[in-house]
């Protein structure tokens, strides 16, 4: 009769999950359950349902990144009606991606992961939270969070409709038009995005770089996984959230694979196991080889760490140069080390920064010509982009109404099951040894998962789960 | 010294959506955050289940439940957040009416299912497994969570005190729930916290809306542009504004769409949907029924747009099938 | 459907349709005994929601029957449901409710045969449907 440890509900991420930890004889750890007791079923009600519809159908997916699904989904009715949009609905969808972009990493980073950081892992509960992190940041900080948060959601508010769900996608451009006095605004914002971003990441540095204690988890082996990494690029293998092709790379960094949104089912699989409500996706090519790393198993990982690992660098100078002084510090290309995401995910923010700026500079933008209509009967079409928690993509197929007849969605935090699985295991291991059990040490286990800021409710568009993290213990040679 | 009032924050199946409505009170969060003891909220601080369990009845003074009853899990805790509380607040729309993930109630749980594990092109299942309720591993049992054939709004489940309507709610209306609670203003109970008229109301576009809307064909959002001052309803574009309540600032209309019914209907009104199709009907210029007809078919996916937040707590709740016996 | 006898809700006009059924009864016409009649003012008077509604509460079969176009004492109301029963219909359909379960028709105070006929018409085919699941 093993014991078993239960933390229940995992949080400060978006969405339900528990851990079942069971303990062996010795008190070590036996085996980790990982659950999400959720179901709802997105893949299945917007069959039937207008086309037209899909961006803000969809974006209910998940009330943390709707700016995502509504960006992958109006996507995918570009190409389901074949038509471009004009270069300013273009650059306005840019524009408002990058602002969110932006808000969620640095809602992750002050509200959800970080405190585990800027208040320390062990620290008392009631403090690992925002408002420990303002006591510890200091109020003039603590409002300057909440300040930019809210001038940024402004922007959003601004250019799509609504600060949390935009509605403004439409097939081949956008809904609304900005103007020049819009612009000015936007600006003001986004200049003083930049210098907020750099001020985060000096926060970064003193909490975490400069600190002992938390470097030390940092550069941790307990939360390091070979893998495969996967990001969009655009055409100079630069970072790019909101177009561009698909570029993996394999445990040493080299380009295994690149490809367009199109070809996405020639190169990603996901399996079913009888036992978990959750699907695992892994590289085709290489097959599933279980939950373990290295070049001969499938398993990848997406999101902030695996974009900057998956490219050749950031399309911005400021960005740029964290980037490099990053993998200087932490030993080169590819890092592997989990708790990195943390960092890679301010340099996101740098870099979503100064594109904004940049886009907000550009007179194109307030351009009337927001919309090209489709003149093409539709049929089916993808549509990619990068989450904040990684590769997202939509695809749909219609009847010449448009109205839709079949989708299917690969979920951001889906493509990082496998490795989210492993790491938990792998941190629990380490954390409790011979029943030695505290809030802290349980804390530590879901460090390992909040480094990826896992969006549950995104995972769970489709259906509970629970999500053995290894089915069994196995020696390296043998799959499972 | 008086004890501030205890404030509890549940999402049962939801998308995260009211949770950041909450955080983007922005510095109002703080205010409220002073004035209460939030001792329950997942997605931001680290009190777990057990401590909820722990608290005696009644010593919550509120709390916002958002998101639909889709799983057993969630009906119980539901239920042990309904004992604690003093009020019961359902938090938008999925909790208000079911809200989107209540599409779910046109199809079986199996078709959910089936569509997912054995039909989607990525997923790699020749067997055709499907996750088993009960699986046997190593000795071990692991149960899946007992899903509902159908979804339910909150108060399909449990009492419920009042509403904040909306998908999502705008940060204005939680704030002034809180404040209402707070400052101990509370309206009659049930009451849906928001605008009492109906969108066209408050709509910047009022005045754009002629005496008599004639219609002869519906227009798809896809197939056409349209003057971004004007009605939609007289643009020949379906807006629910006239089945919908106010009060989320016409946030929709300001971004150029047009209205989609988040918060639900207004207070006389049962059904939304059946109420969106009688609307549209009455502003339609033909009579003649082949006409009629193309018409009515130029409306693309009536049921799934009529009733795109509130299936659940329509008055037929979903699709009819034969009860599995 | 053996043993099946269907459940029909009419909402009749009080100036048409109404007066026809009354004529059907003073001439002694037999018609089946599922109907449940419910006298309305005009056929536009029926909400929606009273059909959904009727569904609910188990009916088989929902019918309104109001005045011919062109003789309705209140102008038009019976072209308001006419528009109101088309898009309706496709609705239904959607909630698994098959098109036919939900007629409309026009009687004249004079037309107590039509009303019977119409009455056997609708049974007989909610028999072949059988019982609206619920």
């Amino acid at each position: 009769m093993s014991k078993r440890i239960t933390i229940d509900p995992i949080t400060r991420l978006g969405g339900h999950g528990k851990i079942d930890i069971f303990l062996d004889d010795k008190s070590d750890v036996e085996r980790v359950y990982f659950q999400v007791p959720e179901l709802r079923g997105f893949e299945k009600f917007c069959e039937g349902r207008a086309a037209e519809e899909m961006p803000t159908l969809t974006q209910k997916i998940c009330g943390v990144c709707p700016t995502a699904h509504h960006t992958a989904s109006s996507k995918a009715l570009d190409d389901l009606f074949g038509v471009e949009p004009p270069p300013a609905a273009r650059k306005l969808r840019e524009l408002m991606y990058n602002a969110f972009m932006f808000e969620n990493h640095l809602l992750h980073f002050y509200f959800l992961g970080g405190p585990d950081f800027i208040v320390g892992p062990m620290a008392p509960r009631a403090k690992r939270n925002i408002f420990g992190v303002i006591d510890k940041v200091g109020v003039e900080m603590g409002k300057k969070v909440i300040d930019i948060r809210k001038r940024i959601r402004g922007v959003n508010a601004l250019v799509s409709g609504s600060a949390l769900y935009p509605v403004c996608g439409l097939p081949g451009g956008v809904s609304k038009a900005i103007t020049e006095e819009d612009r000015a605004e936007i600006q003001n914002v986004t200049k003083d995005a930049v210098e907020f971003a750099k001020l985060t990441l000096n926060i970064f540095d003193d909490v975490v770089l400069n600190h002992k204690g938390s470097a030390k988890w940092l550069t941790s082996d307990v939360f390091c996984h070979r893998t495969y990494y996967m990001g969009l690029v655009d055409d100079h293998d630069r970072v790019n959230f909101y177009d561009g092709d698909i570029r993996v790379v394999d445990p040493n960094g080299k380009e295994f694979v690149k490809f367009e949104a199109k070809d996405y089912l020639k190169h990603l699989e996901e399996r079913v196991e009888p036992w978990s409500y959750q699907k695992i996706l892994y590289l085709k090519n290489i097959g599933w080889k279980g939950f373990i790393d290295g070049q001969d198993s499938g398993v990848y990982r997406v999101a902030p760490l695996a974009r900057l690992n998956a490219s050749e660098g950031m399309a911005t100078p400021l960005a740029q140069a964290e980037y490099e002084m990053m993998f200087h510090a932490l030993g080169g290309k590819p890092v592997h080390n989990t708790l990195a995401y943390h960092w890679a995910r301010l340099i996101e923010v740098l870099y979503a920064a100064e594109r904004m700026d940049e886009l907000a500079r550009d007179g194109e933008i307030t351009s009337p010509k927001i919309r090209n209509l489709p003149n093409q009967t539709p049929k089916e079409g993808v549509g990619v982009c990068e989450a904040p928690r990684g590769t997202l993509f939509h695809h749909y197929e219609s009847d010449e109404k448009a109205i839709v007849e079949k989708l299917n969605l690969l979920v951001a935090t889906q493509n990082n099951a496998a490795a989210i699985c492993m790491s938990i295991e792998k941190a629990a291991r380490t954390a409790i040894k011979g029943g030695s059990i505290s809030d802290g040490r349980l804390n530590v286990v879901e460090m390992a998962f909040r480094a990826y800021d896992p969006c549950l409710a995104c995972a769970t568009h489709c259906l509970p789960g629970k999500m053995p993290t290894m089915v069994h213990v196995y020696d390296r040679k043998k799959n499972r | 010294m008086t004890e501030k009032p205890k404030i509890a924050l549940y999402w049962c199946s939801s998308c995260g959506g009211c949770e950041e409505s909450v955080i983007d009170l922005a510095e109002d969060l703080l205010t409220v955050a002073a004035a209460v003891d939030i001792v329950f909220w997942p997605v931001a601080l680290d009190f777990k289940y057990k401590d909820v369990v722990a608290m005696n009845d009644g010593e919550i003074t509120a709390t916002l439940i958002n998101g639909a009853i889709r799983t057993g899990e969630q009906e119980h805790m539901a239920k042990i957040m309904r004992k604690k509380s003093k009020l019961l607040i359902a938090h938008g729309s999925c909790a208000h009416l079911g809200g989107v993930v209540g599409l779910a109630n046109f199809y079986q749980r199996e078709d959910l299912l089936s569509r997912l594990y054995q039909e989607v092109p990525t997923t790699n299942n020749p067997q055709g497994i499907l996750p088993q309720h009960e699986t046997i591993e190593s000795g071990r049992k692991i149960k899946l969570p007992d899903i509902h054939d159908t979804v339910k709004a909150l108060d399909q489940v449990v009492e419920v005190d009042y509403y904040i309507p909306g998908c999502p709610p705008t940060p204005e209306l939680i704030k002034e729930a809180m404040m209402m609670v707070l400052e101990n203003r509370l309206p009659p109970r049930g009451t849906v916290l928001a605008g009492k008229k109906a969108l066209c109301d408050t709509c910047p576009r009022i005045d754009s809306k002629p005496d008599k809307l004639r219609i002869k064909k519906f227009k798809r959002i896809y197939e056409t542009e349209w003057d971004p001052e004007k009605c939609f309803l007289d643009e020949g574009i379906i807006c629910l504004g006239p089945a919908t309540r106010g009060g989320c600032n016409a946030r929709c209309i300001n971004a150029n769409m047009p209205c989609r019914g988040c918060f639900g209907p207004t207070d006389n009104v049962r059904d939304q949907g059946a109420k969106s199709s009688s609307f549209l009907a009455s502003i339609i210029d033909v009579t003649d029924k082949e006409a009629l007809k193309k018409t009515a078919d130029s409306i693309p996916d009536p049921g799934g747009l009529f009733y795109r937040y509130g299936l659940a707590s329509s008055i037929l709740k979903g699709k009819l099938t034969p009860k599995s016996s | 459907m053996i043993g099946f006898e269907p459940k029909i809700i009419g909402f009749l006009c009080n100036w048409c349709s109404y007066e026809g059924a009354d004529a059907a009864g003073r001439a002694r016409k037999a018609y089946p005994a599922g109907l449940r009649v419910v006298r309305v003012m005009c056929s536009g008077r029926v909400d929606s929601q009273f059909i959904l509604e009727a569904f609910k509460e188990g009916a088989d079969g929902v019918m309104i029957l109001g005045c011919h176009p062109g003789d309705c004492h209140y102008k038009e109301g019976n072209l308001q449901m006419l528009k109101r029963y088309v898009i309706l219909k496709r609705v239904l359909s959607q909630f698994g409710i098959e098109e036919d379960r939900l007629k409309l028709d026009w009687i004249s105070a004079g037309e107590g045969d039509k009303f019977v006929k119409i009455v056997c018409e609708m049974t007989e085919r909610m028999r072949q449907l059988g019982p609206l699941p619920r």
